[in-house]
């Protein structure tokens, strides 16, 4: 069974591929997840402001108090190096690409581009196989429109671009007025995948403190929708690579973004769920379902269920709501 | 001779730079001022630093000075080249050891940043007290004046003890030379390894112990032998000073610098000339070139080797044209006939005389003077005073100069307006806040033009007694030649006040010169600064010509992300308007060194500092100076008028920083000063307030009783009471049921609160509508101070309520108590002073407190003011402060005394039964005094008792008399922390523990040295990095609970305020209640803890909730009674360690520094957490079923 994809131009040798999650931020973790089959792994997010706050924080605790009393001039030791933001995540991807023969991507998190080149630079110095950039960006302010945001993710893009040489992909949000329209442009700016899509985590409010609070659900297979319906309506509109990041849990799951045109899909919720051992499962299970259903590859069912591939394109359109609403059943 | 590195830095790393390139160990205790040589030796080891022979010293930490100088005996005697630093009463402790060192001719050099005793009073600040106290031990002392002598003769000791095996001890002055910052040459590996040949090393090392050679050292001897042996050393002693002069002039040849055992410094035939030693001696090289400029014949001997005393060489110096000698001692011995140095200055004179050989004509007229006590200022007016009363025909003997002494009248008269320092000399004097970060930008400026010009440079810094809202002076000399004014800035060209809110209270510019130049920020624009300044302001800078710049400094920090930081802003304008530098250059070495000293912190922070230094220079403006004053602001008074006469006689002098202008007459001549006097203070330090909101109030207490300051406050009252009430004075219906249809309020003292915050982060009350707001909601002080202050004094006027109708065992109840400990000095948000506070709430009135050195007293006995305070009857703690290592024992001898006193009364009641009558003395005898009611009726009774002993004309009535006050309950308290609890004082307060004594024992257990700066103690958590732990400590805290436990009569409890308030107050007034021995183990969030201080209480609950200290109480009166007397108060770990440690630097620190070693270090901790939690769970399961079978025996029974 052939299941090699191709993936922002890195050949891979299954399409199952562990995103950006803490199970990247122990090696030996990464380790087990190679030996079970993951073809690439997607590290955890290097985040632009915990860089700054990081750095802010220590300085700021290092001197408090400091050069105020006679007796105590300092608090803390003297450290002449400190391994900060970068420098640990930079000297963790070099230690991953050591202890894999498997691509590793490297992530950035954050909303400005002028903060990110230099760290592009240096995970690119530091030996990753490619750069996944997540725009987290919760555009609150009303006075920036759907345009100005639209350009913050492309002016990030290109600047990146012309910067590293390594293949980009940009973890997008699903809520553009256009998606269509976004994909394409992000893909004419250079994009060598997107990755759809990023699940903002939604605050709760905890009723008892009166607090708003951060909650962490994990995905469900349902979830996967989103981005199936997305990837089989961009692909082959776009040269760049499609990743189905949200959703991803059985074999089923990938089978079905594989179809709509995903050139991988990102586990996330299921590992954390279920743990390392779930990719060799899952990827066991793939296998067995292609030999059942007689197919010889991945390729062969990338996009074979595609808007452009199916019977009904409108079933991944508006019609397709009415329809499934009609066909809910009300229970009294 | 070789190029050598000229380096901006102070006396303590010159002398740690040597000592810790030449030696092999060093085992060291942290004092101020010396603490920092064995830091710098620390973290030069922690980063591979090497030493001359090619290998990293080891530097270790003891518990005490005591104990350092055991290991640095023992390292020597097995044949390592061993050091330490120490002063004061460090060294005082260590004189055991240097008898022994001495007695065995053992080759070390002790270094010494020389500072006052603890005698009236503690201070940090230098003079020689303590090194004179150790002249009798057989070192050698040897005195540096400077920080380029520091460095220097650090090196001639180690060659000298190595050469002469006559142990060292080098000294200089304690914060004057320790802690000044000045342009100095380096010495090269090369120069140390020419003044170290291996011969000697090999000698010292050859006569360790070891088996392969064994012998014998450290008999006891006998009559018969034992003089003998001690006179063997003499030799040795004899040929000291000459192996010294020549290991000084072996250091001339290698450097160019020449130092002799007595340098002789002025005119050639002078008559008149002063002997002294230390960094006065600069001050009087300057002044003598002044004088001898003017044609005065003054000279002075400066003394290097004081021990052994070579008067060979001292009768060597003197020039033959001398008449008159001023010997200056830094010291002071009560009773003796003179000074130390005036002692043995004589006895040269005279036995030279004896012998003949004196240089001069006839004896010299010679007098002793005491200068410079606890770094006293000594400038060059008051060298000159010593001159011209030498210039008498019968000059003063035992006098003093820098006070005025109306009381003995020894104080010599010297004019302020004498200067000697050159227009050459660059004067810069520096305004700031600590936590503006001042003295780390003029420390910067001073390296910046130290190195990166010609010009030699010199930084002195003075700080406050205070550590929240800590005012800073920094006083900057550079120009073209060697500096020699070891004394403050009094007329400076610039002088910066980085915080407009000084300009109220102090006045700046009363040192700037005419003509000079003031920096300003202020929030104000250039047309609207000049009227916000108060009118003497206006009137000097009007009056001195001078040039007045100002930037809204916090603004552009604010801007660039800077925060309250304005240093680096007010650094660029500095340089900017003094023009040392040209503008680019300047600023372009600004951003290279923010590069150095930030870049290991990341490049974000350097790029905001680059930011802040570019955005800088486009908001600094010149100020037109108008022709007349137009202010009619005046600077507010001191203190109060309502202030006791004391406070506003003596304490508000020292309070508007005229301390040196006070005479003696006006100090108790005992140290005993009143107490409440914090009140009087009013510091206005805080930019927020928290402000009450009674509709959202829960009255629940809390935030009264995590206030650190005792600045919240909270009364329950009659209506009545609100009669005459400011319109904003806010009250509610009181919600309980013991106070039906009384009043509540919450009131903050406006102008003591500190803002810290820690009161609104605990508040547990939401506003409905609007859930950011609490019941209590900062709000900026300035608009509402006036408003405040008069509902603050109406609040102060409200009664007490009556202490007998309080629960004092619950939250609510405690905080209607009057705190009798208010508006501490500590730091805002301290961790410690809430269990202090509640401690004077819950027994004020009745307690004794002794109190271990440490943060806890410097914020409890600092002058100018103590927070310990009184209530309305005049009652409150009596406090006091021995020493660091013996606080416990301290306290015991109070207890002693309670105990032995109130036992002689009750035999003196029953021995006058038929006088006072048998039910009077029965009462008095059998008072159950276990509650506040039984308290107060038997202080009536006494009253009683003293007013029908008045009328008893016996002698027994007499002695009853004296003592009737003792048969009223009193409380011992014993506080301190960590390092006193379980490092220092360790062993007496096993002691004491193990007495079965009722004393109450708080530690303030912050889990490192605060006071000092942060260093490890035993307390520190395993994974924390502290000094001394750089590395992350890698052994768990010692479990002082445990160990006061095994004894099964010490009540123990281990406490976190912010993990349970109702378990720590229970705790508190169960050890009270216990008669017999209790400690309570209070958990102290901490500065040094590198937190958010105004969440201190969250990481005081996180830190519980991770089980890194669990919480528990043992009651052996419980025991007693058959019930479990153990109860594990905090449950089981909820949280794991790494979650708890990331949100502490102390912690978190290491995982950027040293990740492997910090994950190595949190498996180890969660382990013996995990550990800790099984056994005391199971310690509470065992003492429940030996409880029970207690029971079963009693069923039997």
């Amino acid at each position: 069974m052939d299941l090699t994809t191709t993936y922002m131009g890195l050949t891979l040798k299954n399409p199952l591929v562990p995103s950006a999650s803490p199970l990247s931020k122990d090696i030996g973790t990464i380790k087990a997840m190679e030996d079970a089959g993951a073809s690439a792994i997607v590290m955890y997010s290097l985040f632009e402001e915990q860089i700054t706050h990081d750095q802010k924080a220590l300085d700021h605790f290092l001197t408090a108090g400091a050069e105020s009393f006679a007796e105590a001039i300092s608090y803390f030791p003297v450290q002449t190096d400190y391994n900060l933001g970068p420098d640990e995540y930079l000297e963790h991807i070099h230690i991953a690409k050591a202890a894999t023969d498997i691509p590793i991507i490297g992530s950035l998190n954050g909303v400005s581009a002028g903060g990110w080149i230099d760290y592009a630079r240096k995970i690119e110095q530091a030996g990753a196989d490619g750069l996944e950039l997540n725009v987290y960006y919760i555009p609150t302010d009303g006075k920036y429109d759907a345009a100005a945001i639209e350009n913050i993710y492309l002016e990030d893009l290109k600047l990146i671009k012309s910067s590293i040489k390594i293949p980009v992909a940009m973890k997008l949000s699903p809520f553009f007025s256009s998606m269509s329209s976004m994909a394409a442009k992000l893909d004419a700016a250079g994009a060598d995948a997107l990755v759809m899509f990023n699940r903002f985590y939604q605050p709760d409010f905890d009723l008892d403190k009166l607090e708003v609070v951060p909650s962490l659900n994990l995905s469900t297979s349902a979830e996967g929708r989103l981005p199936l319906r997305w990837i089989a309506i961009l692909y082959s509109h776009i040269k760049a690579s499609m990743a189905a990041t949200t959703g991803v849990h059985t074999h089923i799951d990938m089978l079905k973004m594989l179809m709509a045109g995903a050139d991988v899909t990102m586990m996330c919720s299921a590992l954390l769920h279920h743990g390392v051992p779930h990719i060799r499962k899952t990827l066991a299970d793939l296998e067995a379902w292609m030999t059942e259903h007689e197919y010889e590859s991945v390729k062969q069912m990338k996009g074979s269920m595609s808007q452009r591939n199916v019977a009904e394109p409108a079933a991944f359109e508006r019609a397709n709501y009415m329809k499934a609403l009609q066909s809910w059943k009300i229970t009294v | 001779m070789s190029e050598r590195k000229k380096i901006t830095i102070d006396g303590n790393e010159a002398a740690a730079f040597v000592a810790h390139k030449t030696n092999e160990v060093c085992a060291i205790y942290p004092i101020t001022p010396s603490s920092n040589m064995g830091e710098w030796a620390d973290a030069w080891s922690a980063v591979g630093r090497k030493n001359i022979w090619n290998t990293v010293p080891t530097v270790v930490e003891l518990q005490s000075e005591g104990g350092a100088s055991g290991a640095v005996h023992g390292a020597l005697q097995s044949g390592s080249l061993t050091t330490t630093f120490t002063a004061s009463q460090g060294l005082l402790l260590m004189i055991p050891n240097m008898y022994k060192i001495a007695g065995e001719l053992t080759s070390t050099v002790f270094h010494v940043s020389a500072r006052s005793l603890a005698c009236q009073a503690l201070s940090i600040f230098g003079d020689h007290s303590d090194v004179m106290a150790v002249r009798q031990t057989g070192f050698a002392l040897l005195a540096s004046s400077s920080v380029q002598e520091t460095m220097d003769q650090a090196l001639i000791a180690q060659a000298a003890t190595l050469q002469s095996r006559v142990p060292f001890l080098h000294f200089f002055d304690g914060f004057r030379t320790s802690h000044e910052v000045m342009k100095i040459e380096e010495l090269l590996d090369s120069d140390m390894l020419a003044m170290l040949p291996h011969e000697l090393i090999d000698a010292h090392r050859k006569r360790g112990l070891t088996p392969d050679k064994p012998v014998l050292r450290g008999t006891a001897q006998n009559p018969d032998v034992y003089f003998q042996g001690r006179e063997t050393v003499n030799p040795f002693y004899e040929a000291c000073p000459d192996m010294v002069q020549k290991a000084m002039d072996h250091f001339a040849q290698l450097t160019g610098r020449q130092y002799n055992l007595f340098d002789y410094i002025g005119h050639p035939e002078a008559d008149r000339i002063i002997i002294i030693m230390g960094s006065g001696a600069d001050t009087a090289t300057e002044t003598i070139d002044y004088l001898t400029a003017q044609g005065e014949k003054v000279g002075m001997i400066k003394v290097h080797l004081f021990r052994p005393f070579s008067v060979k060489h001292f009768i060597g110096a003197i020039p033959a044209s001398v008449k008159k000698i001023a010997v200056l001692d830094r010291t002071k011995e009560p009773g003796s006939a003179g000074e130390p140095l005036y002692q043995d200055i004589l006895t040269a004179l005279a036995e030279t005389m004896t012998t003949g050989g004196l240089p001069t004509a006839g004896f010299p007229h010679v007098i002793g003077g005491r200068y410079g006590l606890s770094s006293k200022e000594f400038t060059p007016s008051m060298v000159k005073a010593v001159y011209d009363e030498l210039k008498k025909d019968n000059p003063k003997n035992h006098f003093t100069i820098g006070i005025h002494d109306d009381v003995s009248h020894s104080s010599l008269e010297w004019d302020p307006a004498f200067s000697t320092e050159p227009d050459s000399v660059f004067r810069g004097m520096f305004y700031g806040l600590g936590a503006d970060g001042t003295v780390s930008a003029n420390k910067d400026s001073i390296k910046i033009i130290g190195e990166k010009t010609d010009n030699y440079a010199q930084g002195y810094f003075v700080y406050d007694s205070k550590k929240s809202g800590s005012i800073t002076t920094s006083h900057l000399r550079f120009g073209p030649k060697p500096i020699r004014s070891a004394y403050l800035i009094t007329s400076a060209q610039f002088v910066a006040c980085h915080q407009a809110v000084f300009l109220e209270k102090y006045d700046m510019l009363r040192s700037i010169m005419p003509g000079g130049t003031f920096l300003l920020n202020t929030p104000y624009s250039r047309d609207e600064v000049w009227n916000t300044l108060p009118r003497k302001v206006q009137k000097q800078i009007i009056d001195k010509k001078l040039r007045f710049f100002a930037i809204d400094g916090n603004k552009v920090a604010e801007a660039t992300g800077m925060g309250q930081r304005v240093n680096r802003i007010m650094q660029t304008c500095f340089f900017a308007i003094s023009g040392i530098l040209p503008k680019e250059e300047a600023i372009e070495k600004i951003k290279t060194s923010i590069k150095k000293t930030y870049g290991a912190k990341g490049d974000k922070i350097v790029q905001m500092n680059y930011v802040a230094v570019d955005a800088t220079l486009e908001d600094l403006f010149e100020v037109t100076i108008p022709a007349t004053v137009t202010s009619t602001l005046e600077l507010a008074p001191t203190v109060s008028t309502n202030a006791p006469a004391f406070v506003q006689d003596v304490t508000s002098s020292i309070i508007a920083g005229y301390g040196d202008d006070l005479p003696v007459s006006k100090f108790p001549v005992d140290g005993t000063y009143p107490t409440a006097t914090a009140q009087w203070e009013k510091r206005n330090i805080a930019l927020e307030i928290p402000e009450f909101d009674p509709n959202t109030c829960i009255q629940c207490g809390k935030c009264a009783m995590v206030c650190p300051h005792a600045t919240i406050r909270i009364k329950v009252y009659e209506e009545q009471h609100l009669e005459g009430a400011p319109a904003t004075f806010k009250s509610c219906d009181y919600k309980g049921r013991e106070y039906p249809g009384w009043k509540y309020s919450i009131q903050v003292a406006p102008e003591e609160c500190t803002g810290c915050g820690v009161c609104v982060d605990i508040c547990p009350a939401k506003n409905k509508s609007e859930v950011r707001l609490k019941a209590i909601n900062m709000v900026p002080q300035p608009p509402i101070r006036e408003q405040e202050r008069a509902n603050w004094d109406f609040f102060l006027g409200i009664p007490e309520v009556d202490r007998r109708t309080v629960k004092v065992d619950t939250i609510k109840g405690s905080q209607f108590l009057q705190p009798l400990f208010e508006f501490s000095g500590a730091c805002s948000g301290c961790g410690e002073t809430p269990y202090v506070k509640l401690v004077s709430q819950l027994f004020g009135d009745r307690t004794i407190i002794a109190n271990a050195t440490g943060c806890s007293s410097i914020y409890g006995g600092n002058l100018p003011t103590t927070p310990w305070a009184q209530d309305p009857n005049g009652r409150g703690p009596a406090w006091s402060n021995s020493l660091f290592e013996d606080n416990a024992e301290f306290g015991y001898g109070f207890r002693l005394t309670i105990d032995k006193q109130t036992e002689a009364a009750r035999e003196l009641l029953v021995a006058m039964t038929d006088d006072l009558g048998g039910d009077t003395v029965r009462a008095l005898l059998d008072a159950d005094q276990s509650t506040e009611a039984g308290i107060f009726d038997q202080r009536a009774r006494v009253a009683d008792l003293k007013v029908k002993l008045a009328s008893i004309a016996k002698p027994l009535s007499q002695q009853l008399l004296s003592i009737a006050d003792f048969l009223v309950k009193k409380s011992v308290w014993i506080m301190g922390g960590d390092g006193w609890a379980y490092d220092i004082g360790y062993g007496g307060l096993d002691h004491v523990l193990a007495s079965g004594r009722n004393v109450n024992v708080l530690v303030l257990d912050t889990e490192v040295y605060s006071n000092t700066g942060g260093q490890m103690s035993k307390a520190t958590q395993i994974g924390a990095v502290a000094k001394f732990a750089a590395g992350g400590k890698p052994i768990a805290k010692k479990d002082l609970g445990l160990i006061a436990m095994s004894y099964g009569s010490v009540y123990v409890a281990a406490v976190s305020m912010g993990y349970s308030d109702i378990q720590t107050l229970r705790a508190i007034v169960e050890a009270e209640a216990y008669d017999g021995p209790s400690i309570i183990i209070a958990y102290s969030h901490c500065i040094a803890h590198g937190i958010d201080m105004a969440r201190g209480m969250q990481n005081q609950k996180h830190i519980v909730e991770s089980g890194m200290f669990p919480l528990y109480r043992y009651n052996p009166a419980l025991a007693l009674e058959g019930k479990n007397p153990f109860k594990l108060d905090s449950k089981a770990p909820s949280i794991s360690v790494k979650d708890f440690t990331s949100t502490e630097t102390r912690f978190s620190m290491l995982f950027k520094s040293n990740p492997a070693e910090a994950e190595k270090l949190a498996v180890l901790a969660q382990e013996h957490v995990n550990q800790k939690y099984r056994y005391l769970s199971g310690l509470e399961k065992m003492f429940a079923e030996g409880a029970a079978a207690t029971d079963a025996l009693k069923v039997l029974a």
